[in-house]
């Protein structure tokens, strides 16, 4: 409690998280208007109106990834480390603060969104409704998506420790890497679905088709098996943080 | 207490910190001298666990840094003063670490005022000057009032004012029986502040002694001769048992009080022209102790008077063995203050 206190004072005396939080609230809510609003909401399902959420994302990995790349920037990783040794320690409390933000923030804003959507679309393909544990999926599932994206952001910037690359990697492995990878003959159509990116949008993807609007795919992992390999290359990669934290001198 | 033991760092292939040991004692100022690049900093790090050696080991307070709970109650750094977030302000800058070692807000508003920033307290630490983020970096040393501290150069870029400032400032910490070890590469500094000097060049230990035996033993007088005859006074010198050197039309002697010089050459009837003391400085004599341990150089302009002239206290012997190194640590070649400077090269 104490260190995620220590975490929670250093992340909120600095602007950046303040414009970043703010950036994905407007991403998220300016594509929800857009979807309610466009041919009275005929595409207004809940994984197309939450593609600002989605866009959201890529902006909290940007807030999670700059929350460690600062400290080395400025070196107050190290006053960090003089004041508490015990290294993992401090980037557990990181990674569980920036989590915890995540979570909340992406369930927030994605069933802010989908209300919003909601109220706006007169004509959508879909009732718009949160009933079923699917329909919650689909929606509230960014809580999940963002806390496990906030823990993938911590563990690059923990590696690489610019600010500039953590953030080149945190955006283009998602937006470019995983779309160029498909295009590669045989590998790329069997594998990248599972490519964790990928594999967690199928997370809070529909898995029937909607015509005209969504065409959904047979390959790849279901729902679950998305969230689980997303969750598993974050484990993985917070484990070589851990690890290299430990040995590299700060 | 710190302690230092077989402490032995490479970057790469680069050594940093060669087979070091010493003991840094409460209750006095410890000087960490050498020249840049001797390894001062590194050394700093590695005590403080930031760093991990390649080998041997230390401890503070005690125990290794690492082992420390609540590490901030017990020793208190000041290594870089820019280690501050810009937009970050300094009370929030000292709140986060007061949390992390349960220290009470109560004393971030005390340790602020301790250093004199209670007005700028809510400023973003970026906007402070040099001087003001080095108060900064003191505060959050003191800030859980710890028995040990360590500060690197910690005058470095300070006005006089500052440095007055901060040399009343470390006198005090040590009076209250604190252990103080500051590092710096300015021996007329150090002549001021430390009671104790650990001197290092390129990672090894040079000396390990008082301020007052380091100055004593390393700033020697010579006396400076002038005479229409001097082969005569030459010999009578040499008669004498006197060591001196030949330089333009005098000769310089050493380890003699100008009275005896006088006394001779009147016994002689060899009339002076001449006869005047050349005070070692301490910058001559640390220049001549880590000159050849000086990682890069530029030609340096020493003057043999004046500055920090310090009388030995007896007539020195020259340059003997490490004034107390370990077995470890190669003396530098015997060299009087006359003899001329290592030849510096210029740049790396």
């Amino acid at each position: 409690m104490t260190l995620l206190n220590v975490e929670r004072i250093k992340l909120f005396s600095t602007r950046s998280p303040y414009w970043c939080l703010a950036a994905i609230v407007f991403a998220g809510f300016g594509f929800a208007t857009l979807f309610g609003l466009v041919d009275q909401g005929n595409a207004a399902i809940p994984y197309l109106i939450l593609r600002g959420v989605n866009l959201g994302m890529s902006i909290f990995m940007v807030l999670a990834a700059l929350a460690i790349t600062t400290e080395y920037r400025f070196g107050t990783i190290r006053n960090t480390f003089l004041a508490v040794p015990r290294r993992p320690s401090v980037l557990a409390a990181k990674t569980l603060l920036l989590a915890l933000i995540g979570g909340v923030t992406g369930l927030v804003v994605s069933v802010g969104c989908f209300y919003l959507a909601k109220g706006l679309a007169q004509d959508p393909p879909l009732p718009l409704e949160l009933s079923s544990g699917d329909d919650w999926r689909q929606v509230a599932g960014y809580g999940a998506l963002f806390d496990i994206a906030g823990v993938i952001a911590v563990s690059v910037g923990t590696i690489v420790r610019q600010s500039a690359g953590a953030i080149a990697i945190v955006l283009l492995w998602p937006l470019l890497f995983e779309g160029l990878f498909t295009l590669i003959p045989t590998v790329g159509p069997k594998v990248g679905p599972w490519l964790p990116f990928t594999a967690a949008d199928k997370w809070v993807s529909p898995t029937n088709s909607i015509t005209d609007v969504f065409q959904s795919s047979t390959t790849g992992p279901t729902p679950v098996q998305g969230l689980l390999v997303f969750a598993g290359a974050a484990a993985v990669l917070w484990v070589v943080a851990v690890l290299v934290l430990q040995r590299r001198d700060a | 207490m710190i302690e230092a033991i077989g402490l032995t760092k490479y970057y790469g292939k680069t050594l940093a910190v060669d087979d070091l040991s010493f003991t840094v004692r409460p209750g006095a100022v410890t000087g960490f001298l050498g020249p840049n690049g001797s390894g001062k900093s590194t050394t700093m790090r590695l005590i403080l666990g930031l760093d991990n050696p390649s080998r041997g080991s230390t401890k503070v307070a005690g125990h290794q840094y690492a082992h420390l709970t609540k590490p901030l109650t017990q020793v208190g750094a000041l290594l870089d003063a820019n280690w501050i977030h810009p937009n970050r302000s300094a009370r929030s800058h000292l709140r986060f670490m007061a949390a992390s070692n349960k220290i009470p807000v109560s004393r971030v508003d005390e340790v602020l005022e301790i250093v004199g920033l209670s007005s700028v307290a809510k400023r973003a630490a970026g906007k402070f000057s040099l001087g003001m983020k080095q108060r900064l970096g003191l505060a959050g040393a003191l800030l859980g009032d710890p028995q040990v501290l360590l500060f690197d150069e910690p005058v470095n870029g300070l006005d006089p004012e500052g440095i007055f400032w901060v040399r009343t400032f470390m006198r005090n910490l040590a009076a209250q029986g604190k252990t103080v070890f500051v590092s710096s590469h300015l021996l007329s500094e150090m002549a001021l502040t430390a009671d104790h000097l650990i001197v290092i060049g390129r990672g090894k230990l040079i000396a390990d002694s008082s301020t007052e035996e380091f100055i004593a033993r390393s700033t020697q007088t010579s006396v400076r001769v002038r005479s229409p005859r001097l082969p005569e006074l030459r010999s009578v010198l040499g008669q004498a048992g006197l060591a001196f050197t030949d330089a333009d039309n005098a000769l310089i002697v050493t380890g003699a009080p100008t009275e005896q010089i006088g006394d001779l050459a009147g016994a002689a009837g060899i009339t002076l022209h001449e006869l005047s003391p050349q005070a070692g400085s301490l910058e001559e004599a640390f220049i001549q102790l880590t000159g050849d341990s000086v990682e890069y150089g530029t030609s340096r302009a020493v003057s043999g008077q004046g500055g920090f002239a310090v009388q030995p206290a007896a007539p020195p012997a020259g340059f003997g063995p490490p004034l107390q190194g370990p077995p470890g640590a190669a003396p530098p070649p015997p060299q009087g203050p006359a003899a001329p400077l290592p030849p510096a090269p210029e740049g790396r």
